[in-house]
């Protein structure tokens, strides 16, 4: 799967009035996606996934470039007060570019592998940790119902403990701050934006019909590598 | 002029204000509406008394500005669905029977939060949305609230451009709010994350405006700026804020 994150590296002189030393800054820009946005109907209409992709993922990068470029800046002249002022603006937007460029890639049309259940060793993972795919995908959507708010709903391995593990994360917190060592292999947004133009405020039907287009493949793919 | 977020008042939660009787009959003021005792459902089996109290309005009053469709959703799916689950989480124990505000109150725990707490904010927190906007609302207050507003904030301006700012920076699922501080005796602009709101954060709500998505997704897709600010050029019951700034007075004097 192609998918690429175009990174770039600027220096903070092209945005910055002060006549500083230069500086390497690396900014951030949106991640195609490996699909056509109609690809993964019915189960995530078309409509959703350009809105998900073009409006709200490239905000949180958007604005988490501005939150860098003013803590690059904040650093720079020792400013510590509005450094540590920064780390909300961080979190929420660097947390919702992560969360969103992961999510893309545990999305497959059907015809591309979506929601084919996994093989090799994170099935069988699967299958002494929780019984059946079918008993961990009803934990996951029970855990991802009852989360208040906004957030998000994570297969996850412990890659200390070498053990899989449910999650759920408020709003757009990274995984990580559940846990160092955990790594994630399957997250579910859960805030409105993701299926309420088409699911309405039955976020159930949702995470019952995204399981259709999950790519267990790059799950897989991640369990591997932490579990060799 | 003050901006807090929840996390910056969170001091207040310790104060034993909050749990006082002056608190509980300031709170109940909030409500002009008879609430009956007991509702029974077509089969008999719930009877928790608490209601879903429809805006006042019909459904479609405030289009073009926030559609039907959206209040069908909104009032019909989702403040009904917090009725009905707090109705069932609190059939049969000692929250039963008690005003939404005690439930309220007693089911936020100080802090150590209860379950029935998010279904009884929200409930409450809804109502009070509703009853925040009116067909043809917007426009500016006037009488004693717009000599609070000019002496608390500067300008009416000023008061517009805070509260905007609270409802543009609630990240995640939340509300905006403009209370009366009852120990500063000053407005002031809040913004509480997903059901918080200011009965359990020490203040006398007067205003608020629903941020989680599904107030806005429908009508305006990501562009919550675009909602704030028809909700405050279109919609906003300045009389309805007047109200309560009388009652939250009233209250307090009676003390």
């Amino acid at each position: 799967m192609a998918l690429r994150t175009l990174a770039t590296r600027k220096t903070l002189g092209a945005f910055s009035t002060f006549p500083q030393q230069l500086r390497g800054l690396q900014t951030f820009t949106l991640p195609d996606l490996a699909y056509d946005y109609g690809a993964l109907e019915p189960a995530i209409s078309g409509d959703i996934m350009q809105l998900h992709h073009q409006k709200h993922h490239q905000t949180y990068i958007t604005n988490y470039n501005k939150a860098l470029e003013q803590l690059d800046d904040a650093i720079a002249k020792g400013d510590a007060s509005t450094a540590v002022k920064l780390q909300s603006a961080i979190k929420f937007n660097g947390g919702g570019h992560v969360n969103h460029s992961i999510f893309w890639k545990n999305l497959a049309p059907t015809k591309e592998g979506g929601g084919e259940p996994p093989h090799g060793s994170l099935g069988w993972a699967i299958d002494q940790s929780y019984g059946s795919v079918e008993k961990l995908i009803a934990k996951m959507n029970a855990e991802g119902a009852a989360v208040q708010g906004s957030g998000w709903v994570w297969l996850a391995v412990d890659k200390e403990l070498k053990r899989l593990v449910v999650e759920t994360t408020a709003n757009q917190d990274p995984l990580v701050t559940k846990g160092p060592s955990l790594v994630p292999l399957i997250g579910i947004d859960v805030w409105e934006h993701a299926y309420y133009l088409q699911y309405k405020n039955v976020r159930p039907d949702y995470l019952k019909n995204i399981w259709k287009v999950i790519n267990w493949k790059y799950a897989s793919e991640i369990y591997e590598k932490e579990c060799p | 002029m003050v901006m807090a977020s929840v996390t910056t008042i969170a001091s207040h939660l310790t104060s034993t204000f909050l749990y006082a009787p002056e608190f509980c009959r300031l709170s109940q003021s909030l409500h002009t509406s008879q609430r009956p005792c007991t509702r029974k459902s077509v089969s008999g089996t719930i009877s928790a008394n608490i209601d879903l109290k429809p805006p006042p309005y019909a459904l479609d009053a405030l289009e073009p500005h926030m559609s039907k469709e959206t209040l069908e959703y909104h009032w019909g799916k989702h403040h009904r669905g917090y009725v009905n689950n707090l109705n069932k989480q609190i059939e049969g124990t000692e929250l039963d029977k008690m005003s939404l505000e005690s439930i309220i109150l007693a089911s936020h725990n100080k802090g150590d939060i209860l379950p029935a707490f998010n279904n009884a904010a929200q409930v409450w927190n809804h109502e009070f949305f509703w009853e925040s906007m009116k067909p043809g609302g917007g426009g500016k207050p006037s009488g004693e609230l717009l000599e609070l507003i000019n002496r608390d904030f500067g300008s009416f301006e000023a008061l517009i451009q805070e509260f905007k700012l609270a409802a543009t920076t609630q990240f995640g699922s939340g509300w905006a709010w403009l209370v009366y501080d009852l120990e500063d005796k000053k407005l002031v602009v809040l913004k509480s994350s997903n059901a918080i709101n200011p009965l359990v954060l020490g203040s006398y709500p007067l205003l608020t405006l629903d941020v989680w998505e599904h107030a806005y997704y429908l009508d305006f897709k990501n562009l919550r700026p675009d909602y704030i600010s028809t909700f405050l050029d279109k919609l906003v019951s300045w009389d309805a804020v007047s109200s309560r700034l009388e009652a939250a007075k009233v209250s307090i004097e009676g003390k």
